[in-house]
């Protein structure tokens, strides 16, 4: 009960602009019942900022707010929010009202005046729609209206005394040329700046012809706040702040699961894969397949039924569909199917923060689970080499935070003979898994070669494998080293065939020898039944032998005694013969 | 033969305030030297009516309204320097 007393009464300090990045930048938006300033050069977002800190309001925290306006018409403020998906008309009826203050043009004026006028009104106002947030547009123009400066500080002080009677919390925005820090403080309304509890200062610069826009907290009086200068873009829902979380506020729950490759024996080189929510950088000169290596993983996604995203730079989608189709990775049909889509350097443009956000944008439309941008390295082209590195490590922490798996495909200088020399493999560092392409020339052949550099958390092959594009798509192959070189492509294949043979011929050696045991063993077997044969009948010859004998003397015996009986002239004999 | 309220004024003043009491001080005076007889001063306190306020998008205090005759006029501030007060309300200063 108490952790949640403190809670609230620290949320209740600030309150929430609900402006991506901002909040965070200052730790919960800006201080309740205060002046916020925002200061900022033509063009600069002051307007938006200040009305989506209402727009947010009133949709997301049900704080109902008053834009006082006091350069531009209501009329024209709507017009130029409707291309902003915020619902204006809708929240209009109810939470949000436009005061219109600007001064007539014909507006004749003789001697000093105050805002009371204005303040009674909207005391009014802010006591029947209990209206919590308030904006001040352009009040230097109302200023500049006083006679005098000391005219123009009484009546900042007026305001400034009002609003905390009211528990209003206050966005002023005022006009300054922020790139000269001196001349703030000489402009008749720079001691605001002093005054207001929280400044933040918009800055829109161009560098090398692209447009950078940066946002800065200057002051922010009993709170933390990020004071480096944080990029940000005015997208299509608004103003959207560049920040990284720090580590210990990606709560992203750190996962197992694996996801394909999109090519076999590369998982298993990976040990089954990449991992989901990932980062895969694909780095390789041109013309080293990485597009196709990015493909092959954004077809297995589709498979998978996982809605993919593929932003391709160099070239528009059709044509990378038509490219990857002749070597068996037809994408065409996860087009049809929605569950791919495919967007080119044509939607995605502007500067590299402007392509993150319309990424992130296009991806969250899409409910995107896996994203390829071919290549990264476009990021950092063109006025971006600046930003490039924190838009690269934003991109990587959204992804992770939002657990989409990201594989990227970055261009290596091919003059550079190391891959390291990559102005944006900064990121490698970043990325949890690393593979490399090159080409290896040799005997007249270029040939691709692929292996990983790293991959963080899995156990992975240390082996160079060729890649090999073919129209059943991607396979890798083993390499051979002979002598201490590494053979690829037609000498690999000779190799290979060789060995083909080798084995063959061995085949046929080894069925040989079975056939000639075989024979052997034969006509040993019949050489053993004929001996057998023979045996049996000499066995029998004995027998037979042995019997004749017997019934001879038999014979012979009964052919004696007859005799004498026939002859009977001798006594019978005895019967038993004895010998003398 | 007067119409008894040619001119028709509303002042718009915050309270007591320092700015106010001028303005409804120098219209006065400027009503009764110009237009003696023939005006009329609506005194509106913002506080009071904040609503009327808001409705007739005064943002500054003081600020006079002429609402008749037409065309209407509006001015802000405490009224100080007569002849340009004059000359906004399209009245041609009479010699006294």
């Amino acid at each position: 009960m108490k952790a949640d007393r403190l809670r609230t009464a620290a949320a209740s300090r600030k309150v929430p602009t609900g402006i991506t990045g901002f909040d965070e930048i200052t730790g919960g938006g800006l201080p309740r019942g205060r002046t916020a300033l925002v200061q900022g050069g033509p063009g600069s977002g002051k307007t938006i900022f200040g009305l989506q800190f209402l727009v947010n309001g009133a949709r997301h925290f049900n704080e109902s707010g008053i834009f006082v306006a006091f350069e531009e018409t209501s009329q024209r403020i709507m017009a130029n929010a409707e291309s902003f998906h915020w619902g204006l008309p809708e929240l209009l009826r109810k939470q949000l009202s436009f005061v219109d203050a600007q001064p007539q043009p014909d507006l004749a004026q003789s001697g000093d005046f105050d805002l009371w006028g204005m303040l009674a009104g909207l005391e009014a106002q802010v006591a029947a729609r209990k209206t919590r947030r308030i904006v001040f547009d352009a009040l230097d123009i109302v200023l500049a209206l006083l006679p005098d400066l000391a005219a123009r500080r009484r009546e900042i002080y007026r305001l400034h005394d009002w609003l905390p009677k009211r528990g209003l919390t206050c966005v002023v925005t005022l006009k300054a040329a922020v790139d000269e820090p001196s001349s703030i403080t000489q402009q008749p309304h720079g001691f605001m700046q002093f005054m207001v509890d929280c400044s933040v200062i918009l800055n829109h610069s161009v560098v090398l012809g692209v447009s950078q826009r940066n946002l800065r907290v200057q002051k922010y009086r009993g709170s933390q706040f990020d004071e480096n200068e944080s990029p940000f873009v005015i997208g299509r829902m608004g103003f959207d702040v560049a920040i990284v979380r720090t580590l210990g506020q990606v709560d992203a729950t750190v996962t197992h699961e694996r996801v394909t490759s999109g090519v076999r024996r590369l998982d298993t080189m990976l040990g089954g894969g990449y991992y989901r929510a990932a980062c895969v950088l694909i780095t390789g000169f041109p013309g080293t397949a990485k597009t196709t290596l990015s493909g092959a993983f954004a077809d297995a996604a589709c498979r998978r039924g996982e809605r993919t995203l593929f932003v391709s730079f160099d070239s528009d989608g059709t044509e990378v569909i038509r490219n990857l189709g002749s070597v068996g990775i037809l994408l065409q049909r996860h087009v049809n199917s929605g569950v791919l889509r495919m967007v080119s350097s044509r939607t995605v443009r502007g500067s590299a923060e402007m392509c993150l956000v319309s990424i992130k944008e296009i991806a969250q439309a899409h409910g995107a689970r896996c994203l390829v941008i071919d290549p990264v390295s476009a990021l950092s082209q063109f006025g971006n080499e600046m930003t490039a590195y924190g838009v690269a490590e934003r991109l990587l922490d959204w992804s992770k935070a939002e657990r989409i798996t990201l594989v990227c495909t970055s261009l290596s200088n091919e003059i550079s003979e190391r891959a390291e020399d990559d102005t944006l493999l900064h990121r490698s560092a970043m990325a949890d898994t690393w593979i490399h392409l090159n080409y290896l020339v040799q005997a007249g052949e270029r040939n691709r070669g692929m292996s990983i550099i790293k991959s963080r958390g899995t156990a992975h092959s240390n082996q160079v494998r060729e890649l090999i594009l073919s129209n059943d798509g991607v396979t890798l192959a083993d390499i051979f080293t002979a002598g201490g070189e590494v053979l690829m492509g037609t000498m690999r294949w000779e190799k290979e065939s060789a060995e083909r043979v080798a084995i063959e011929v061995a085949a046929v050696a080894g069925k040989l020898k079975g056939v000639t045991l075989d024979a052997e063993q034969a006509e040993l077997g019949v050489r053993l039944k004929a001996v057998q044969t023979e045996l049996l009948a000499k066995q029998i010859e004995k027998t037979l032998l042995a019997r004749t004998t017997a019934s001879r003397k038999a014979e012979v015996l009964r052919g004696s005694a007859r005799m004498r009986e026939l002859r009977s002239g001798d006594a019978a004999a005895p019967k038993r013969k004895r010998r003398p | 033969m007067t119409s008894p309220a040619a001119f028709k004024f509303q002042l718009y003043v915050a309270g007591d305030s320092q700015n106010s009491t001028q303005a409804t001080a120098n219209l006065r005076a400027l009503c009764r030297q110009y237009l003696p007889g023939r005006y009329e001063i609506e005194i509106v306190d913002v506080f009071r009516e904040p609503r009327r306020a808001l409705a007739e998008n005064i943002r500054m205090t003081p600020t006079l309204l002429k609402v008749s005759p037409r065309p209407s006029r509006r001015i802000i501030g405490t009224l100080s320097q007569t002849q340009r007060v004059l000359d906004t309300l399209g009245l041609i200063a009479e010699a006294p």
